[in-house]
């Protein structure tokens, strides 16, 4: 069991504002159903622009939950511009800390609130995506931004830290080497260097996931399961859809053709025309 | 901590049954003596050493002298495999599964970095094993074949039978984990041909510290501990004579209660699953259910997250355990639920539930009322729906 404090226990157990502003004024979304943590913040300003209202849902562990409604206590009363200097050790600090392998909560809350604040201001929350375009870990879908930026605030030094404060480098291990890189080359690497590129879709991975989700149950599965086969949604990784096929699908010689023909093609008509989809193996 | 408590997570460890305390008790005071000694303190522990061994050996149909005692199932199963390849260096290559216990994955896993071919057999969506993968995987350079019989998290029970007569007949050593599966299904030394096996206490109602090695009269290993010439000379250290007797008399509970208690088991278990895949929306149980422990239930809630349940869980007094990746320490969802293709969504909200004997029918509908609630509260958090 982990040694949280009393204070994560307390906001876990009683989470504050839980729930989603109807036409807030900002909403960020981070994370996703795959990497088993993910959060929704919204917000209403006051007529003094400051954050009058704040609220999150979090799919997550406890640290997570606690999180988010650590953020939410934290924002209220404060300006956008209070709101942004926030960082993932303020919201951990709140908390009266947080369990090293644990950090990534509160830097999930960061994200978030970046994202909402830069939605309130109209920007196009897929710019600051494009920020996020070079990921770093395959595993978890994190970027050298995202690590670059945990490893300044945190001062992280070593591999295991940047794993503690982001998840990136907790599963396969394999980007390890490229952590390292960021670590030793941190200081001197501007966060603007990674090229943006364009995206078309403007929805938020959670959104996307839904939306796909949707997709294969409506279009998708009702065809596949006439054939006694089924699909599931496995993870999402930027636009690459990796499903599983089940049942006859998966000894249909013809799968191939089933997932680039129909199910990809479906995908690319309702979702987004850059989908590509992947059989998990 | 809430007033009444439920335990439900036997397959991590159980309580040590009454009358296996009172077994050992005497050999903290009285019974003292080192069963290797000649005089009467070391006779009169030395008899109790054999009988324990008998009991052992009895629950599974073996011969007293194929049994060595350990100090867990790790051990046993290092001792296994580390003992056939030392006893047969030129062989390179060893044939386990994906889903296999750290004690063996991670001990494979070391031995293909130093040099050794390990062949992981994959497992199908229920979690189970392709006998034809194993035929095709085995080759005149395999050492050991090493499976487990029944699976930690979802309680999978392996064909072990036809696998190891399989690899048997090729005259490969076949070795068992078979910590889960000793005391709660019935295993036959003199059916199944296994040369190895490996049994912890603290899973059948001993307690921790103690575990078993079965090896098959013929078979030579080569020790992990050396020294004395306690074990025959294949465990060497000061036999643990508490522990021992302990498990003896872990082992002749389970065996005399393996019809009645397990049946009884099995119904709680089967009620227990029934409704909450009934009332719990969109859960799903993880495993093939037709080859099943029958303690074991692994079930995944959609939209909610397994450390956040157990949280709950045990804050009303119940204790579980989960695949998701928040509860391992390690940041990585349980890799038997990967290797069965269990989609990232289900992994992080499931939830394993083990019973043994000591549980009743009201802990089985506390359970559920409570899981229930947990499950409607964490959904109202969540930001995914099904609408």
């Amino acid at each position: 069991m982990w040694d949280y404090t009393d204070k994560v226990k307390d906001h876990f157990f009683n989470p504050r504002n839980v729930g989603k502003i109807e036409n807030p004024d900002g909403i960020g979304e981070e994370g996703s159903l795959a990497c088993g943590d993910s959060l929704t913040l919204t917000f209403k300003l006051g007529e003094d622009k400051k954050i009058k209202e704040a609220k999150f849902q979090t799919f997550g562990c406890g640290s997570a939950i606690a999180s988010a409604s650590a953020l939410t206590e934290i924002i209220i009363g404060k300006t956008l511009e209070e709101a942004e200097k926030i960082t993932n050790n303020d919201i951990a600090d709140f908390l009266g800390g947080l369990p090293d392998e644990k950090m990534h909560c509160s830097v999930m809350g960061r994200e978030a609130l970046e994202a909402a604040i830069a939605n309130s201001r109209g920007e196009d929350v897929s710019i600051l995506r494009e920020r996020h375009k070079n990921v770093v870990c395959q595993c978890f879908g994190i970027t050298d931004t995202e690590i670059i930026k945990t490893i300044k605030e945190n001062q992280l030094k070593t591999v295991q830290e940047v794993i503690n404060y982001t998840k990136a480098g907790g599963g396969c291990k394999e980007c390890h080497p490229k952590i390292e890189e960021l670590l030793i080359g941190t200081m001197g690497v501007s966060e603007d260097t990674a090229e943006p590129i364009p995206q078309k879709s403007r929805m938020t991975n959670i959104q996307k996931i839904k939306l796909i989700e949707e997709i294969l149950e409506r279009e998708i599965r009702p065809a596949l399961k006439s054939d006694g086969g089924d699909i599931d949604l496995i993870d999402l990784d930027g636009n690459k859809v990796i499903v599983a096929l089940r049942g006859m699908c998966s000894s249909c010689p013809s799968s191939n053709y089933t997932l680039k023909e129909y199910v990809e093609t479906k995908l690319k008509e309702f979702v987004s025309d850059d989908i590509e989809v992947e059989e998990d193996k | 901590m809430s007033e009444r408590t439920v335990y439900a997570d036997n397959n991590a460890t159980t309580m040590v049954a009454p009358e296996v305390k009172d077994e050992m008790m005497p050999f903290f005071t009285d019974l003292y003596g080192n069963p290797s000694s000649m005089h009467i303190f070391g006779g009169q522990v030395k008899k109790h050493l054999d009988s324990a061994r008998e009991k052992v050996a009895s629950l599974i149909n073996a011969e007293p002298s194929e049994i060595i005692f350990t100090s867990c199932g790790t051990e046993s199963d290092n001792t296994a495999i580390n003992g056939i390849l030392a006893a047969n260096p030129n062989k390179k290559h060893i044939i386990t599964t994906r889903v296999e216990h750290p004690a063996i994955k991670n001990l494979c896993q070391t031995h293909a970095s130093n040099g050794y071919r390990v062949t992981e057999l994959s497992v199908d969506k229920t979690g189970q094993i392709d006998l034809d993968e194993l035929r095709e995987s085995l080759d005149e350079d395999t050492a050991i074949v090493s499976m487990m019989w029944a699976n930690n998290e979802t309680g999978v029970i392996f064909p072990i039978d036809e696998a190891a007569q399989m690899v048997k007949s090729k005259g490969i050593p076949f070795h068992s984990d078979a910590v889960q599966a000793a005391g709660k299904i019935s295993i036959d030394a003199k059916k199944t041909p296994f040369d190895l096996l490996a049994i912890s206490g603290h899973k059948l109602h001993a307690p921790k510290g103690i575990g078993v090695l079965y090896v098959r009269k013929g078979t030579s290993i080569s020790p992990l501990i050396v020294g004395g010439h306690q074990e025959n000379g294949r465990r060497a250290g000061t036999e643990n004579i508490p522990y021992i007797a302990g498990l003896g008399k872990a082992c002749e509970i389970a065996l005399q209660n393996m019809d009645n208690k397990q049946s009884q088991i099995r119904q709680m278990r089967d009620r227990l699953e029934k409704e909450l895949l009934e009332k719990a929306i969109n859960a799903s149980v993880n495993g093939d259910v037709h080859n099943r422990l029958p303690n074991t239930t692994n079930i995944s809630f959609k939209y909610i997250e397994g450390e956040s349940i157990l949280l709950l869980l045990s804050a009303q007094g119940i204790a579980a355990s989960s695949g998701s990746a928040c509860t391992s320490g390690s940041l990585e969802p349980s890799h038997v639920l990967r290797a069965m293709g269990v989609p990232f969504t289900r992994v992080h909200g499931s939830i394993r539930f083990s019973l043994s004997q000591f549980n009743t029918d009201e802990d089985i509908s506390f359970i559920v009322d409570k899981m229930l609630a947990i499950e409607k509260r964490l959904r109202e958090i969540s930001p995914f729906t099904d609408d």
